[in-house]
């Protein structure tokens, strides 16, 4: 561990806000050695802004119809061009950019969620309710996830909300299995068996000693699957079975400019661009963080 | 020291097993299992620190962890203070283990990470509700400072703290909650020599200052040797041998007994030793040998140790000194010949 600070502080008397400062500045100083994750993370900081406060800067309205404007070339007016439909792709983008983002986000949350409770049960237990879980994940696992998707959706019914809860199911098994993995390895070490000889309920065991201590795959994991999430999502709306027209979602314009790709490539070519660049900056961002906070998850 | 004949019983177990299954197949059939501790029965006294020692394997540990009921025992009883702890439910337990707390091998794998000096042992406090909570820093703190940790140390983290450190730590953690009785389970063998030395020696001043009795689990029997008041070699699940700490160094009875106390290095280059050696391996306890599970090994064996497990005795030898050996008496004559020789 950080073992160099550890002794540069011992001249000093350090208090328990110092202690948890230096492990977020030492934290960010491993990040910052590798440019592409921190690349990737302010390149993410600056999408999520852009995101919350971009809407009020443009002055068109995403879904506005205009058929004097269609298929505009990218300019001063507009900056990627019009659709279709007259529309300005940029305002759609960045419309689009909150939905991306928000499905990314609350399907990895809700999908974490209930990974971590079913991981942590069977990593923690073991016994028939692991075989139980485990082989269920499995199962899970032995589909290719945009196919579990569509499955699902197509019994749900096609909206966005839907996707949502697609996705989330399909990233369950994957944080099952992390945490379960995990759970195993901390819950052999000593200070497990500490607590239990102190009579530690398992309630304290593992919200106050394993859930703490398995973080760092846990955030990892999400960091990954929130880019899966958004692929799939997009790749979902592109199909015609995610958001419906005209919800300004990015797999949707795609979707909208696949017709027009040879004569007005533009179209096709902003949204797609935004797919992967945001897939990328996640990727980016998780790979590197995976490389600071779990260094034994590299060789996997 | 104390009197060993005069002194309360505080702990006794008996005829405790412990077998771990081993599952295989589709439907997790037990296919086959390890007896870790087979049949074993002792006693601690108020005030003394018993030792289990043995090598790599022979259940130290496992009994250990029993007595805590970490692991479940299979069988067995474990009397503590007269309360048979084996027959309490989950909650009765945990309401008991304040009296009885480890101290654990590895001091980089038995504290929490996240956790600093003082959190550990206010949460310890806090489980069993030992001080109000408004006491329980000053009462940490104190604590550290029992074990030989300052309270400017209070609030740092483990990695800020050396092995030594960290096992103090631990001890103090064992401590917080004011146990009769603590095991030690390889307390110091992950420290270095002169680390090693200063713990054993604030273990002896706290057993003093505190009235604790002590279970220590060890392999290292130099280490045994200083802390030790009474010694329980055990040897493939099995007690071999008990005896207070002078009778057990001087006149081992039990041919294993004789083979791991030879193994001790001398400081002295002009004493001739006689070293003992043992050939082959520990047998596996998934399949222990039959009779006395010694009798692979050893160089006195006859058919009748092949199929009668010899039982512990004391043979004459006085002061609860106990073997099990068929031939305690001709080896101590020298009347039985190694068959080696």
């Amino acid at each position: 561990m950080d073992n160099l600070t550890a002794d540069a502080r011992t001249t000093q008397q350090p208090g328990l806000h110092e202690a948890h400062r230096t492990r977020w500045k030492s934290f960010y100083y491993r990040l910052r050695k590798n440019k592409a994750a921190l690349f990737g993370g302010y390149f993410l900081l600056f999408v999520i802004l852009v995101a919350i406060i971009g809407p009020l800067l443009t002055q068109y309205d995403p879904s506005k119809i205009d058929y004097t404007a269609k298929f505009l070339k990218p300019s001063a007016d507009h900056w990627f061009g019009t659709d279709h439909n007259g529309r300005d792709i940029f305002t759609r983008i960045i419309h689009g950019m909150r939905l991306t983002l928000s499905v990314g986000f609350v399907s990895v949350i809700i999908g974490a969620a209930f990974g971590i409770v079913l991981g942590i049960v069977s990593g923690y237990y073991g016994g028939k309710w692991d075989t139980f879980i485990m082989r269920i994940t499995d199962v899970m696992l032995a589909f290719p996830g945009i196919l579990l998707a569509l499955a699902i959706v197509s019994v749900l019914g096609k909206n966005l909300f839907n996707v949502i809860i697609a996705v989330s199911i399909f990233s369950i098994p994957m944080f099952a299995r992390v945490v379960r993995g995990s759970t195993l390895a901390v819950r052999r070490l000593e200070y497990i068996d500490a607590m239990r000889s102190l009579g530690a309920s398992d309630r304290r065991i593992i919200f106050g000693h394993i859930l703490p201590n398995i973080l760092s795959p846990i955030i990892v994991q999400a960091t990954l699957r929130i880019a899966v999430a958004i692929l799939t999502a997009s790749g979902l709306s592109f199909l015609g079975l995610g958001a419906q027209p005209p919800t300004p979602e990015w797999g949707a314009m795609l979707n909208d400019g696949r017709n027009y790709i040879t004569d007005h490539p533009h179209v096709a070519l902003f949204p797609g661009l935004s797919i992967v660049l945001v897939v990328i900056a996640f990727n980016l961002l998780g790979d590197g963080l995976r490389d600071v906070l779990d260094p034994k998850l590299k060789k996997l | 020291m104390s009197d060993n004949r005069t002194a309360k019983e505080l702990l006794s177990v008996k005829h405790l097993k412990q077998y771990f299954p081993i599952k295989g197949g589709i439907f997790g059939r037990t296919v086959n299992v390890v007896k870790a501790v087979d049949d074993i029965s002792f006693s601690v006294n108020e005030g003394e620190t018993v030792s289990l020692v043995g090598e790599s394997g022979c259940g130290k540990s496992t009994t250990g962890r029993a007595i805590l009921r970490l692991d479940e025992p299979t069988s067995g009883e474990v009397m503590f203070e007269g309360t048979n702890l084996l027959a309490l439910s989950k909650s009765q337990m945990n309401r008991k283990r304040k009296d009885l707390q480890m101290i654990f091998q590895d001091p980089y794998a038995s504290l929490n990470p996240r956790k600093t000096a003082v959190q550990v042992l206010e949460e310890a406090m806090e489980i069993q509700n030992i001080v109000p909570k408004k006491e329980r820093r000053s009462r940490a703190i104190e604590l550290l400072e029992t074990v030989g940790l300052s309270a400017y140390q209070a609030d740092r983290y483990p990695h800020e703290f050396s092995g030594g450190q960290r096992q103090r730590i631990g001890i103090a953690r064992a401590l917080s909650v004011n146990p009769k009785l603590i095991i030690s389970d390889e307390a110091v063998s992950a420290l270095d020599v002169s680390i090693q030395a200063q713990v054993l020696n604030l273990m002896k001043s706290l057993q003093k200052e505190f009235k604790l009795t002590y279970l220590f689990i060890s392999h290292d029997l130099g280490v045994v040797r200083h802390i030790s008041d009474r010694i329980i070699v055990m040897y493939l699940g099995t007690i071999v041998e008990i005896a207070d700490k002078q009778s057990l160094f001087r006149r081992p009875q039990h041919p294993y007994t004789r083979a791991l106390l030879s193994a001790i290095p001398t400081l002295d280059p002009d004493r001739k030793k006689e070293r003992i050696l043992l050939k082959g391996d520990v047998p596996s306890p998934l399949n222990p040998p039959s009779g006395c599970r010694f009798h692979t090994r050893c160089m006195y064996a006859t058919d009748r140790c092949k199929s009668e497990a010899p039982v512990l005795r004391e043979a004459g030898m006085g002061g609860g000194h106990q073997a099990a050996c068929h031939y305690i008496e001709e080896i101590a004559e020298g009347a039985l010949y190694s068959r080696r020789e």
